[in-house]
């Protein structure tokens, strides 16, 4: 069997901010809603997270729940940890309505890191980065497409559907201009 | 001549000159110079011609304003039509060229005009658009259409980019004069979030020129001062060169930085287009000096007194050795004694006031200049250059007094604050009788979210016409905009600056005030749109007493500058005509952009690779790399053919049909929408999403399915597939994925919110292709790793398994008639099952094949397809789908709307099939000619054609269309028309051309 390959096997750029295609990494669509019987023990078994608050992204090492809308959830994990978290969701849900899918393969995901990663998304996305949160998911658009991100380590991991991956990256790397900074 | 002072200009870099040219001719100036500024420098007063008449232009203003000194910049791909010069900041080796002029700007045989110009009343347009009609066709417009047009539009490709950004503030300040900047101090000393705009390279607007003196210092200082401190709060962001374009709601605010304007080919973006959500808007915008309508008052020369003055203090600019100033306000003396203490002469101040008093006036005695009061101006001399003045009684009709030469004519008719951001979202003017002036009306001002004010106006902008005056109304307004935001201001004395005692102004809308006809024909109004005074006056005379209808009727404020100048005094001239107060007349409505944004900035980052979103399949890269031609299906690139050298792309259809039908064809069918369903209702959701019953379908097993819109009309279609006992995956068409996913989420977020169903889309996670032939099996069987054979693998059912090695859906569909597998992989692992595929199928004939032999083959088939068949106003009654749509059901989204007479009439438009009697292809877009014409006198129709081709399988035209009561009239012959005029015949016949019993899918 062949390998998993990323949307754009891994591109990157080198602006006054860096962009860099990271994956394939695991992610699971959980739909559910909040008080539904099992949710938490689901999350803790598929990423040992707990369920995050509105707009928050709750992070451990390399897995994490993001909240996506009133009844759904974003899991992110390793790529070959996707089985075996659909598998627990589905014990720990057993009998109780809900939705588990894998879209690891339906994302493209980037990283846009260093001092000014914020002045490249800022021109992309309606969002005030004064007022982000450390531990806020932020799903919005970048241009003319549906994308989210939130803050990790020096800078932000920017998730976007897969066919408009490089569409999203020659954004970023036209954002990220040496001669374009914001401030 | 106008020509450069030796000494002086506060914005100058003596240092550092500049080269540029203007229509050719080498010029220097300085860093820190305007356009406008060097060319005056250089003697250059003259810089274009007028819209209508082509009488020669010369620089009027030293801002944004300007409505003359437009001009060509830059060339190829950096040409930008009418730049204004004021506002151009110049840098080595700039190129300018005058605009509006043939053949050339000195001499300019459009001027003719100007001897014709009783020819050319207000209105000309309209009124010859009336009668008489061929003279417009055939003589005016080709005249016109010789003779007029401002700048040139470029015919290169830009060669700058551009950007746009997001930004987010309490208080947003537009203008970085004094009261700007207390603004903003004020608001930032309180913690608020500020952002502070200002159009120009400069901060502090007309104070340093104006000599104001605050807190005992030099205006200049004192704005230094501010802008440090500023600068040093971390909470407020300076912005210049960028001007606020438009106020929207909810404090949506569009500025345009000028980035890169004066650097350019260094890289950056040229222009940036701030996108800024602010909590309330504070506007300091200033206010702009108004002409006087005097008779030759847009010869070249004369100019607004305070850009006269800014020309002198900011760019050591004379714009003459003799500059004679009129006015009607003490304002107007202040550019008299700049000149006298710039050590050049004024000749003459023509006051139309019959007794000017006032600190100003006693101190342009003292310099001992002459007071011309109660005198205004009969006429300016000149021709391309302004000569001398002569000078009557402003209460008289024009008898001339005395005549004065001179090289410039300052003039000053009261000033206008800028209430265009105010205005913009719906705040209101009061007029001010002190000053002759629409201001803010701070008891209607525009509203935001929660009914207080969205917009304070301050300063001069709010009619506090004074330094002193206007500091203590910017630090009130911040300090009301900051309690709004919920902030404390800090207590603070607002600076004060030094009061010059000024007598009242005089309103003064035509000098002299009884001037006859000939003079006031002469006196303009709009300058780039050649507006006079008689002109409103004429249009008032013929019955235009609306200033929105006397505005288009004489083009009034329509031109780029949009009556920045002309605006007042027309509706005061207006007002005059029609016996009415000028309030009762009103303004024409202020509409975003404050002044022209360039498209590029409009379009942001979306140019070229990143025009719009394309979105590309895993196998994208294999299509490009094997010669796909593709197609836009929505925003994916589908491969239309896989043309091979030599041949056309209808040959190549050709052939990859041929080679599905007897071997093996390969479709990229990842764009086909996914969508899982799953809950305890989730059947009983499909059953009420779809026509027909999918509740019902076994596990492992597939269905084809309709799904309408409430109406009844058919909107998708595609196979559903029963995964497990309580999970569906719908597949959509290619276009419709998101739109079905937001029509399922609406009815069960909006309708049957207590239904137990959750849908995802899953477009995306899967790469999909159709292995299509009679050798689609034994590709598989190579591959192999699953049992594909009929028996475990029956027609219209699905398996999980691995083929090759790869983790896998396999569905036995077919929208061909040929034996067939969709086969879905992780679209991680699609590229490489795509490679696979056409290694394995090499020895069984595979062959990519694209959109275009997908829709030969269905038409083949007879299937439908959405968007051809359907257009929005078509049941699936009207394509005989009834076996798809349940009868036994209670209800289903499109039910009742299919009951409506008119759609079950038997008279509809059905769908049939056709065959062209000498075997052509019907042309697509035609319709079955009908006998006799309808009321409007045109041929009737009785059906047209959805779908036609040509069949390389049967080697013939085929068709599909609708035709009225179609299915009754098999074998009967009808006509379609053509673009040409000829028809074509076609026999109605059976849609299904091929395989009619299904054979060869079922195998």
């Amino acid at each position: 069997m062949s390998e998993p390959v990323s949307a754009l096997g891994g591109a990157s750029a080198q602006g006054f901010a860096s962009v860099r295609e990271i994956g394939p990494l695991g992610m699971v669509t959980l739909r559910a809603k909040p008080d539904a019987k099992g949710l938490a023990k689901a999350v803790k078994a598929a990423v040992g997270t707990a369920v995050p608050a509105v707009r928050r992204i709750v992070r451990d090492g390399d897995r994490a729940c993001g909240w996506m809308s009133p009844d759904e959830y974003l899991l992110v994990m390793p790529y070959a940890a996707v089985a075996g978290a659909l598998e627990a969701i589905g014990t720990a849900m057993a009998g109780e309505h809900h939705l588990a899918v894998d879209v690891s393969d339906a994302r493209a995901v980037f990283r846009v890191e260093g001092a000014k990663a914020d002045q490249v998304l800022a021109k992309l996305s309606p969002v005030d980065f004064a007022t982000l949160e450390a531990d806020e998911l932020r799903r919005t658009r970048a241009a003319q497409v549906a994308a989210a991100f939130w803050k990790e380590g020096d800078g932000f991991t920017v998730v976007c559907f897969r066919s408009v991956g490089r569409y999203v990256f020659d954004l970023l790397a036209t954002g990220a201009k040496p001669g374009s900074e914001l401030a | 001549m106008s020509t450069r002072l030796s000494k002086g200009g506060r914005l100058i870099d003596r240092s550092a000159a500049m080269e540029f040219t203007f229509n050719g001719k080498r010029m220097k100036g300085y860093r820190g110079d305007s356009l406008a500024a060097a060319l005056l420098a250089n003697d250059q007063m003259l810089v274009g011609r007028s819209f209508k008449y082509h009488r020669p232009r010369g620089i009027v203003a030293a801002g944004p304003e300007e409505p003359n000194a437009l001009v060509n910049l830059g060339s190829g791909g950096r040409l930008e039509p009418n730049q204004r010069v004021t506002v151009t900041e110049l840098f080595d080796g700039l190129e300018a060229s005058s605009q509006n002029h043939w053949p050339s700007l000195e001499f300019d045989v459009g001027v003719a005009n100007n001897y014709v110009s009783r020819f050319l009343p207000a209105g000309f347009y309209y009124k010859t658009f009336i009668h008489p009609r061929p003279f417009w066709k055939h003589v005016f417009e080709p005249i016109i259409r010789q003779s007029a047009g401002l700048g040139k539009a470029p015919k290169d490709r830009d060669a700058d980019r551009y950007e746009q950004a997001y930004a987010f503030c309490d208080l947003l300040v537009v203008g970085g004069g004094i009261a700007g900047l207390q603004a903003a101090l004020v608001a930032g000393k309180a913690g608020a979030r500020v952002i502070l705009l200002e159009q120009h390279a400069h901060w502090g607007g007309r104070a340093p020129v104006d000599g104001d003196v605050i807190d005992g210092k030099p205006a200049g200082q004192w704005v230094d001062e501010a802008v440090a401190a500023l600068s040093a709060m971390a909470n407020v962001t300076l912005r210049d060169r960028c001007m606020a374009a438009g106020v929207y709601d909810h404090g949506y605010v569009l500025a345009d930085e000028k980035v890169a304007d004066h650097t350019p080919g260094d890289g950056r973006p040229k222009h940036r287009l701030w996108r800024i959500r602010a909590g309330r808007i504070l506007t300091a915008t200033g206010a702009i000096e108004r002409p006087l309508s005097f008779a030759g008052n847009d010869i070249p020369g004369v100019m607004l007194a305070a850009s006269v003055r800014d020309y002198v203090v900011n760019w050591a600019v004379s714009p003459g050795d003799r500059t004679v100033v009129v006015t009607n306000n003490d304002d107007g003396y202040r550019t008299a004694i700049a000149l006298k203490e710039a050590g050049l002469s004024v000749p003459a101040i023509v006051d139309a006031r019959a007794n000017p008093s006032g600190d100003l006036v006693a101190k342009a005695r003292a310099l001992g200049l002459r007071i011309e009061a109660g005198r205004g101006v009969a006429k300016v001399k000149g021709g391309k250059r302004v000569t001398s003045v002569a000078i009557c009684l402003q209460a008289g009709e024009g008898a001339v007094i005395d005549e004065i030469a001179c090289d410039a004519v300052a003039m000053s008719g009261g000033w206008s604050p800028v209430v265009h951001l105010w205005s913009h979202c719906g705040g209101k003017l009061v007029w001010d009788t002190v000053n002759a002036h629409f201001r803010p009306d701070p008891a209607r001002p525009p509203l935001n979210h929660d009914g207080g004010a969205l917009v304070y106006a301050a300063g001069s902008a709010n009619g506090a016409m004074k330094a002193a005056e206007a500091l203590v109304d910017a630090t009130a307004q911040a300090q009301a905009a900051v309690a709004a935001l919920g902030l404390k201001p800090a207590a603070a004395m607002a600076p004060v600056a030094e009061a010059v005692a000024e007598g009242p102004m005089e309103a003064v809308w035509i000098m002299p005030q009884g001037a006859p006809v000939e003079l006031k024909s002469k006196m303009w109004l709009d300058y780039q749109n050649d507006v006079k005074v008689s002109d409103v006056q004429l249009a008032a005379r013929e019955g235009y007493e609306s200033v929105e209808h006397t505005k288009r009727y004489t083009t009034l404020g329509m031109a780029t500058d949009q009556g920045k100048l002309s605006n007042i005094n027309g509706l005061a001239v207006l007002a005059n005509a029609l016996n009415e107060d000028i309030p009762q007349v009103g303004t024409t409505t202020f509409r975003p952009p404050y002044t022209p944004v360039t498209l590029g900035a409009l379009a942001g980052e979306a140019r070229g690779e990143i025009f719009q979103p394309l979105r590309r399949t895993p196998m994208h890269a294999w299509h490009e790399r094997n010669g796909a031609y593709f197609e836009p299906v929505g925003l994916w690139r589908r491969p239309y053919c896989f043309p091979r050298t030599g041949e056309t792309h209808a040959q190549a259809v050709v052939r990859e049909v041929n080679n599905t039908r007897s071997a093996l064809g390969l479709l990229d069918a990842s764009t086909l929408g996914k969508i899982i369903v799953k809950g305890p209702d989730a059947g009983k959701f499909l059953d009420m999403l779809y026509t027909g019953v999918m509740s019902t379908l076994p596990v492992g097993k597939c269905r084809y399915g309709l799904m309408c819109n409430e109406q009844g009309f058919l909107s998708d279609d595609g196979v559903v597939a029963r995964i497990d006992e309580d999970t569906w995956l719908c597949h959509t068409t290619s276009g419709g994925a998101d739109r079905i996913h937001g029509w399922m989420e609406d009815w069960l977020q909006c309708e049957w919110w207590d239904w137990k169903v959750y849908t995802a889309n899953v477009t995306e996670q899967y790469a999909q292709v159709a292995v299509v032939g009679p050798n689609a099996r034994k590709v598989l069987e190579k591959l192999g790793g699953m049992d594909v054979s009929k028996e475990a693998l029956p027609f219209m059912g699905w398996a999980d398994g691995t083929l090759g090695g790869f983790p896998c859906r396999v569905y036995r569909i077919s929208f061909s008639g040929e034996l067939s597998y969709e086969i879905a992989v992780p679209a991680s692992h699609g590229a490489a099952f795509w490679e696979a595929l056409h290694t394995a199928g090499a020895e069984f004939g595979a062959m990519p094949y694209g959109t275009e032999a997908l829709h030969v083959m269905r038409a083949e088939k007879g299937f439908i397809m959405i968007g051809d068949e359907t257009d929005g106003t078509v049941i699936p009654q009207d394509l005989n789908l009834d076996w798809a749509i349940s009868k036994k059901k209670a209800d289903f989204l499109g039910k009742r709307g299919q009951q409506r007479n008119f759609l079950a009439s038997p008279d509809r438009w059905k769908l049939v099939g056709f065959e062209t009697l000498d075997g052509s292809v019907i042309p697509d877009g035609s319709y079955i000619i009908a006998p006799g014409v309808n009321a409007n006198g045109q041929g009737n129709t009785q059906g047209r054609v959805t779908s036609t081709y040509y069949s390389p399988t049967l080697k013939r035209g085929i068709a599909m269309g609708l035709l009225k009561r179609g299915p009754e009239r098999m074998g009967e012959v009808v006509e379609f028309n053509t673009v040409t005029g000829a028809t074509v015949k076609a026999r109605v016949v059976d849609q299904v051309f091929y395989d009619k019993d299904g054979e060869k899918q079922n195998v």
